[in-house]
């Protein structure tokens, strides 16, 4: 299947794109996903200070992914 | 209204569209500005960024909860891209019938918004490369 990745702020800057499409095979969680990205770019986020959405909506990271998702990695926020 | 904006906020004309009924006898704004340190560093300007699907809906939703828990009124602004030093770059307004839950519904629109909306920050320094901020991490 095929996924969409996005990234954003310190993790779009060391991947050095915003969008990657990422092929792999079901069954897969966000949270599998991510551990296999972070183990390939050495990201420094804990899962547990990130979140993820699927599909523009905040997801569980014990989501199952489908092929076509687009999933978003939310590193901790620092707006206003 | 929750909205994201790439240019310079107009506050008059955002606070002039609150609370048009005159039953709100309070209206009571935020403003967020660029200030010129963080953490003992020389700070000059910053850049902001958004999921902004994600943020536009998160945004939305904490504007209806504000309303549903104040009985207020409440708008919220946010800026992205480069910003200079002393712009907003948020900005709150609440309007109710009284004061108390104006500023009460102000202070946590704003509390909410930075916990829950999908936006970071890139600070550009005087001296050093610039940072992205992910406080939490």
């Amino acid at each position: 299947m095929k996924i969409q990745i996005r990234y954003f702020a310190e993790l779009k800057e060391q991947v050095g794109a915003d969008q990657v499409l990422h092929r792999c095979e079901p069954p897969l969680t966000a949270a599998e996903l991510y551990a296999r990205l972070r183990e390939r770019h050495g990201f420094r986020f804990d899962p547990a200070t990130l979140r993820v959405a699927i599909n523009g909506a905040f997801a569980d990271w014990q989501s199952a992914l489908s092929d076509g998702d687009e999933v978003s990695f939310l590193p901790p926020f620092s707006g206003g | 209204m929750f909205a994201l904006a790439y240019e310079a906020l107009d506050v008059q004309e955002l606070s002039g569209k609150l609370g048009p009924g005159l039953d709100a006898g309070a209206l009571v704004c935020f403003e967020g500005r660029v200030r010129n340190h963080h953490q003992g560093r020389a700070v000059r300007g910053l850049d902001y960024e958004a999921h902004e699907a994600l943020a536009l809906a998160e945004g939305e939703k904490i504007l209806i909860e504000a309303h549903a828990r104040f009985a207020v009124s409440a708008a919220c602004v946010h800026r992205l891209g480069s910003l200079g030093l002393g712009e907003i770059a948020v900005w709150v307004g609440a309007a109710g019938s009284h004061r108390e839950e104006s500023f009460a519904a102000c202070r946590w629109v704003i509390d909410e918004v930075k916990a829950r909306v999908p936006i970071w920050k890139r600070e550009y320094y005087v001296d050093g490369d610039p940072v992205w901020q992910h406080p939490q991490a």
